[in-house]
């Protein structure tokens, strides 16, 4: 299983990640080392088998529609790194591919 | 320095014998002698506890727990005390809620005396992935506790609380209660609320207790078990009466050893003094073949909810910001700054395993694995009430042993990630000692909502073991 440089980038784009260029080779190889392990699940024969995504069988559990206690705005905001107007501040929003570091 | 239970603080605090406020010195004071050597606090609440105790000899605070100090894993929110989950991303945060599991033992009387060291996120099996530095085996300071809750593990094994809260996602409670040679318990999932509980993987986490005993374990368990609205994924099943039936014992019980966790993936002296524990029980060998593959669906899933659960910590509304000219760069800087190397590696293999073109092959052929896994449970269970095995391949490793080695460091949770992938309850006691003097521990497994029985068979099983080895820690205290 081999997991290439471009790989690594293509990922760490995904997960919002930075890694400069010994940290790429290291997950390419521990990546690759990883999934070459897993692979074996790739090639079992599970047809007909359901996937399983929950442990337990709890459907749709609901409550109703109405208004109950929860954090007030300042309460919500006093971790924030940046705050204005009740709202979290945060630097500009450009087009992803403006924005490669 | 003797052991404390919490059943008999409780009992010396109600009998007069013992005050709440003495009770919490002490254990203070046994943390100020060893802890700086374990390491196994972030962080004492020596005020917040001493308050408390005070209530509790003034009767404003009554309940089961009256008295008993309590540690809990720094994965677990408190109202106002900083959280840390062992990473530098939340170094400083202050959650505006408690855990309901904090909640309910608080409500019983139970006293938070500190926050726990833990792997970073929870992520890993020796606590050396924590940002913070790693916690000592109370044993032998040159070996790991185990993780990711090694820091409870610890505290209970080196008496500073005589119970403790953790996390368990594919062994984080039972496999450093192993290594710690104390009581681990993971509960059902969906027994014990995860409100509060910062998410790992949403469909393997659950909190359970460390303790010395297992009738500690019980009472800790019905504390903090029971549905919780906040939880959607939070059973409605009653418990039952876990605590009433540690006195049942085991007759008629049927014992089985699992095959695929035997042989060549033990070490020889865990082997044998399993071996020797479950000759006494007449158990038979039974094979659940899927358990080949469990570790490997397992390191996908997990890390697959990760990638998804961890997304959360971008530096806009909590924690480490590291600020930048754009919002995208900010959120890379942030994440690059505040995640240790084993956080990112696994929300990478996480994310690559659901990423497009790949979904299928790794977690939707994992998540087919983890069928299986619970078909074959349910096959064993119709053939045996509880199913046994060892709770760690090994005992403690050195530090440093498997920090560059992922592959064998995952192999640590070989016998008990199965449980996590069904659901179902299991439990770790200590078993006795390997030739070093470090702790072997039993897994004892049960099905779904069977923590009646499970208890019962670990508290008989704990009686004929009659494990009584302590770590001479520092020289004894008192």
């Amino acid at each position: 299983m081999t997991i290439t440089p471009d790989d690594v980038h293509h990922v760490a784009k995904l997960a919002r990640l930075n890694f400069n260029e010994e940290e790429v080779a290291r997950l390419a190889r521990d990546l690759g080392d990883i999934l070459q392990h897993a692979s074996k699940i790739a090639e079992l024969d599970l047809a007909g088998v359901e996937p399983t995504a929950h442990p337990i069988k709890l459907k749709n559990v609901w409550r109703p529609d109405e208004v109950r206690p929860s954090l007030t705005p300042e309460q919500a905001l006093a971790n924030a790194p940046a705050a204005e107007e009740n709202k979290f501040r945060v630097p500009r929003i450009l087009e992803v591919e403006d924005s490669e570091e | 320095m003797r052991a404390r239970t919490a059943a008999g603080i409780v009992a010396s605090i109600r009998s007069g014998e013992a005050t709440a406020t003495a009770t919490i010195a002490t254990h203070l004071a046994e943390i100020e002698r060893t802890d700086g050597e374990i390491r196994a606090f972030l962080e004492v609440l020596g005020d917040l506890a001493l308050e408390q105790a005070r209530a509790v000899d003034d009767g404003e605070v009554t309940g089961p727990l009256a008295g008993v100090p309590v540690a809990i894993k720094d994965v677990l929110c408190m109202d106002g005390i900083a959280t840390t989950c062992g990473s530098k991303i939340l170094d400083g945060w202050r959650p505006p809620y408690t855990a309901t599991a904090v909640r309910r033992l608080i409500e019983s009387g139970a006293i938070p005396i500190g926050k726990t060291n833990m792997d970073e996120f929870a992520m890993g099996s020796s606590t050396e992935n924590s940002a913070f530095g790693p916690t000592l085996n109370p044993w032998s300071t040159q070996h790991v506790p185990g993780g990711s809750s090694g820091g409870s593990a610890a505290a209970v094994a080196a008496g500073h609380v005589p119970v403790s809260l953790g996390s368990d996602t594919g062994g984080s409670i039972r496999q450093p209660a192993s290594l710690c040679g104390v009581v681990g318990m993971k509960p059902t999932y969906g027994r014990v609320s995860r409100y509060g509980l910062v998410a790992f993987a949403s469909s393997l986490d659950q909190i359970g207790p460390f303790s010395q005993t297992v009738e500690d374990a019980a009472l800790i368990y019905v504390a903090i078990a029971g549905h919780d609205p906040m939880d959607s994924t939070s059973l409605p099943e009653p418990l039952g009466d876990p605590v009433g039936a540690l006195s049942r014992g085991i007759d008629g019980l049927r014992f089985g050893v699992v095959t695929e966790l035997a042989g060549d993936a033990i070490d020889p002296e865990v082997a044998a003094v399993f071996a020797a524990v479950t000759e006494g029980l007449g158990a038979r060998e039974v094979s659940l073949p899927s358990f080949t593959h469990a570790l490997s669906a397992y390191y996908l899933i997990a890390p697959a909810e990760a990638s998804s659960n961890l997304a959360r910590f971008d530096g806009v509304r909590y924690g480490l910001r590291i600020d930048a000219d754009d919002t995208t760069t900010m959120m890379c800087r942030s994440r690059e700054a505040g995640f240790g190397p084993e956080v990112k590696r696994r929300i990478m293999l996480g994310t690559y395993a659901l990423s497009a073109g790949y979904y299928d092959a790794y977690y939707g052929q994992a998540q087919k694995v983890r069928t299986l896994v619970a078909n074959d449970f349910a096959r064993a269970f119709e053939e045996f009430d509880i199913l046994l095995s060892p709770t760690s391949p090994t005992t403690a490793f050195e530090i440093g042993e498997r920090a560059a080695d992922p592959l064998a460091m995952y192999l640590s949770d070989l016998c008990t990630i199965p449980a996590n992938l069904a659901g179902i309850p299991a439990i770790s006691i200590p078993a006795g000692l390997d030739s070093k003097g470090l702790p072997i521990g039993l897994q004892l497994m049960a099905p779904a909502l069977e923590e009646e029985r499970l208890f019962a068979a670990a508290a008989e099983i704990e009686a004929r073991i009659a494990f009584d080895a302590k770590p001479n820690l520092l020289g004894a205290g008192t």
